[in-house]
């Protein structure tokens, strides 16, 4: 190969209604490279890769694959281009086993008869070389998610991909998968292939990158090595300033017990038991933190809080008083406030205006309602005010939400939540798919509230937040808590171990005045056996 | 000034009367391939509608159900759900009304209100059957809707054939005059129209439909759980009480315009194999005025208009009056594909854009 560049993107530029998403892009990335792609939520770094992967194309602009010019029509030109994208959202058919999905649409065929035999060998061969082991006789359903991003990568490499494109691929693994994918991925470099990483995380890329791309509201801000760049000089790029890493807090004044959970048991949609008898409480100024791996039973244990959800069995209360399965609306009374995980499917009617989102908890009675009629003055001079305190950037509270940004929308759900003055303040993955700058306006106000003496629940995906923000952490797996940590004394390894359902290794920590710790424990250690 | 003009050419408002305007378009090349004259036929159309006192009176009879049967459709709209049984609960309001009419004598004073609350109640609670059906079983208001159409159609004929028949007549006896909504003095501007009070009561639910949306705390529920039900949840919402509610107030309005051609046209109700097809109208009526008061009263309008003038393009050209239903159906199916209308006129619009380019084009996104 003459050039040593495996994709050149030229001058790309993509427009949509009202918005122009990569302005002028050139990215040049090197054959067996790890070149990471960093940028905030909207920057354009997904579409520019959608482009790359034929899913969109460019208004202007030219890509060259090894040096060749060419028009990516749509993802089977890409493919056969040999690129292969890993999404975010794996898109593998549950029934069918490891080997039937790789195989899905490109099977080695006997007469008419799909030779498994033939496909069985090649995808052997593959995961050898790349060490990537799944077993490929079990069904999606039956593997973990780590696994199931496994089949993803062998689909790619089946097809005969050696330019990957990985977008967010650590956002739903364990800090352990997470280890484990980044020596995956080397090893992939090191046997030739090229690699895009889309990412905002900055410690991937300082772990794994060879250069990074940094791209800022749809235009390149630099492409530079990553030996040599420093976390913070990253991050100044891709938010076009200087960013404070660190969360400053005073230390917790815990009270008394505001929220208050006692074996309590719930099933998912399905009817399958995802609460097992789950305990934990949470005390007036201090923020606990829920960690875990998605789908462990935070969710349902929110909407059970909140009132969504029903109980099978157990106790919840508040200040006390019992209000297990009350409705959401007397539950909010009883002044629980819920930053809720999907802003835009649960927190915001996006066709309704700012103003009437501001009230959409409180508008039924006074000052906002008066003998059953809405009394919009009062509804948008709230607005006007909670649109200065909160900074939400809107041109009036006559505006619909679904006009406002990400950072805006959420605010605005914070805002509302946060005027009510509750007791419990539930923020459940509060910062997630946010910028920046909006991630530190959120957790000041989380902080704030923990310093006015209220009692904050956080459920968060991200470790980061969890280990920065909590002042107790409670690890949550298979519906229980399995360990309560206290975030000076512990670190990743010790909560991913637990939130793998592995025991800890250095004790309970700081366990607090947690009832049923020990047992939880226990119960750890048999699934451990079981997994 | 500007703000009305702006109104009028925001998309909502916009895509409408683009809508219109290609659907007689349309019609008009159909009409030419035919080897028919679109003007004279469009010019008769007109004529016939407005051409005269009597055809106006006429022309306003015909848009009144619509309005009823748009509101009904228009308003479960707001609040998320699908109401394809307008025409059920037209029939049933229209049953009770009769019923009231004929059984009962009072003074007119109490004989009206009563009639127009029986068929408020009749229809209102055959639409609120859908929405307790949705709420407790989650069964679809599409299924059920239509299924409870032919139920309140055979309801109905069994009810009058039972207790309201006009022996050896397929249709229930004469209501008293007391429970008229027309009159020999309206009747007698519009030169003996069949124009009748109805319109009033019509117009009169166009404003509760907008008070109740837009400034009421009732409305306000209604209109989150139409747009966003989990959201609504979340908030508190009692989304299923919403859906029941909801779907009272919309046979309510059906129920209502069922009375109306009763006590105001026909004065009997008959016993009927076939759908009086206002409620499905109504469905057209309400997409056409996207859901809003004014919108409805506009659309039944122009259907009312289209659909009573038909007759006269037939005989002042000679075109046949089913064509009239192919505009009436190209009008629907261009504000239903609203995209290809807003293609259209955004690449207008683009255009005037680039001509004003510092005409400070606000609005962002």
């Amino acid at each position: 190969m003459q050039s040593g560049i495996a994709v050149e993107m030229k001058g790309i530029t993509k427009r949509f209604p009202g918005i122009v998403a990569n302005d002028n892009i050139h990215l040049q990335v090197r054959k067996g490279e790890i070149h990471a792609l960093l940028g905030e939520n909207g920057a354009g770094k997904t579409t520019l890769m959608n482009i790359l992967f034929g899913l969109y194309q460019p208004d202007e602009g030219e890509i060259r694959i090894h040096g060749r010019s060419v028009g990516i029509t749509d993802p089977e030109k890409a493919i056969a281009l040999g690129i292969g994208m890993i999404h975010q959202h794996f898109m593998l058919v549950e029934p069918y086993t490891v080997l039937q999905n790789i195989i899905l649409g490109a099977e080695p065929r006997r007469g008419v008869m799909i030779d498994y035999r033939k496909a069985l060998a090649r995808v052997g061969e593959l995961s050898g070389r790349y060490g990537l082991q799944v077993d490929p006789h079990r069904t999606i359903r039956e593997i973990s998610v780590g696994m199931q991003q496994r089949v993803e990568i062998l689909k790619t490499l089946y097809r005969g991909a050696d330019i990957l494109i990985f977008d967010e691929p650590t956002a739903v693994l364990t800090p352990q998968e997470i280890r484990e994918l980044m020596g995956i991925m080397r090893r992939l470099r090191d046997e030739g292939k090229t690699i895009i990483l889309i990412t905002h995380k900055l410690k991937e890329i300082m772990a794994i990158g060879d250069r990074v791309t940094i791209i800022r509201r749809g235009k390149v801000a630099d492409t530079l090595p990553v030996r040599g760049t420093s976390p913070e000089e990253l991050a100044a790029k891709m938010v076009g300033r200087n960013v404070s890493f660190v969360i400053e807090k005073k230390e917790a004044r815990p009270g008394e017990t505001i929220l208050e959970l006692k074996d309590v048991t719930a099933c998912d949609d399905r009817g399958v038991q995802v609460l097992k008898g789950l305990s934990l409480e949470v005390r007036k100024g201090e923020i606990l933190g829920i960690a875990g791996v998605e789908g462990n039973g935070q969710r349902e244990l929110i909407e059970v809080i909140t009132g969504l959800r029903r109980t099978v069995s157990g106790e919840i209360r508040l200040r006390g008083r019992p209000v297990q399965n009350e409705s959401p609306r007397r539950i909010a009374e009883a002044k629980v406030g819920c930053i809720p995980e999907d802003r835009q499917k649960q927190g915001l009617v996006l066709d309704f205006c700012v103003g009437e989102n501001l009230v959409l908890k409180t508008y039924y009675a006074p000052p906002f309602c008066k003998r059953g009629l809405l009394r919009y003055d009062r509804i948008f001079g709230h607005a006007a005010r909670l649109i200065g305190e909160y900074d939400i950037r809107t041109p009036d509270g006559k505006t619909p939400a679904r006009a406002l940004s990400g950072g805006n929308q959420q605010k605005v759900i914070v805002a509302r939540e946060v005027a009510c003055d509750p007791d419990l303040l539930i923020a459940t993955q509060p910062t997630r798919g946010l910028d920046v700058g909006a991630i530190e306006f959120i957790h000041r106000k989380l902080i704030e509230q923990r310093d006015n003496g209220k009692a904050v629940l956080l459920y968060s995906l991200e470790l980061d937040e969890i280990l920065n923000l909590s002042d107790r952490i409670a690890v949550m797996y298979e519906g229980r808590i399995v360990g309560m940590l206290d975030p000076r004394k512990t670190d990743e390894q010790e909560i991913g171990l637990l939130m793998s359902g592995g025991r800890a290794a250095g004790g309970h920590g700081n366990g607090g005045p947690m009832t049923g710790g020990e047992g939880a424990g226990g119960h750890a250690e048999e699934s451990g056996v079981r997994a | 000034m500007t703000g009305l003009v702006r109104r009028l050419f925001r998309e909502s408002t916009l895509i409408p009367v683009v809508s219109v305007l290609i659907g007689l378009i349309l019609g008009a090349v159909i009409m030419l391939a035919g080897s028919y004259n679109p003007f004279l036929a469009y010019g008769a159309l007109f004529a016939r509608a407005f051409g005269d006192m009597y055809n106006l009176g006429e022309t306003i009879r015909q848009i009144t159900p619509y309005i009823f049967t748009g509101l009904s459709v228009a308003f479960a709209f707001r609040a998320g759900l699908f109401n394809i049984g307008a025409e059920g609960q037209f029939i049933m309001g229209a049953v009770a009304a009769a019923g009231v009419g004929v059984l009962l004598e009072l003074p007119w004073y109490l004989h009206v209100p009563l009639a127009l609350v029986a068929s408020a109640l009749a229809g209102g609670l055959w639409g609120s059957v859908v929405g307790y059906l949705k709420a407790a079983r989650g069964v679809h208001e599409v299924i059920t809707t239509i299924m409870l159409n032919w139920i309140a159609l055979h309801a109905a004929n069994y009810l009058v054939r039972t207790f309201l028949l006009e022996k050896g007549l397929a249709r229930s006896r004469y209501i008293h005059e007391s429970a008229w909504l027309s009159s020999a003095h309206l009747s007698g501007l519009f030169d003996h129209a069949r124009i009748h009070y109805g319109i009033l009561i019509a117009l009169a639910l166009s404003a509760l439909f907008y008070f109740v949306l837009w400034k009421t705390r009732q409305g306000f529920e209604f209109r989150a759980v139409g747009f966003n039900p989990d959201a609504s949840e979340y908030a508190g919402i009692n989304v299923r009480a919403a859906f029941v509610k909801a779907m009272f107030i919309s046979g309510l309005f059906a129920g209502v315009g069922g009375a109306c051609e009763v006590m105001g046209v026909f004065h009997y109700q008959t016993v009927s194999s076939a759908f009086p097809g206002y409620g499905l109208m109504g469905i057209a009526v309400a997409l056409i005025g996207r859901n809003s008061a004014v919108g409805v009263v506009l659309g039944a309008v122009l259907i009312g208009v289209l659909t009573y003038g038909a007759s006269g393009m037939k005989f002042g050209a000679g075109v046949p009056e089913e064509l009239i239903h192919v505009v009436i159906a190209l009008v629907i199916f261009f504000v239903a594909a609203s995209g290809i209308v807003e293609m259209l006129t955004r690449r207008f619009k683009n255009r005037n854009r680039t001509v004003h380019e510092h005409g400070g084009a606000s609005g962002g996104r």
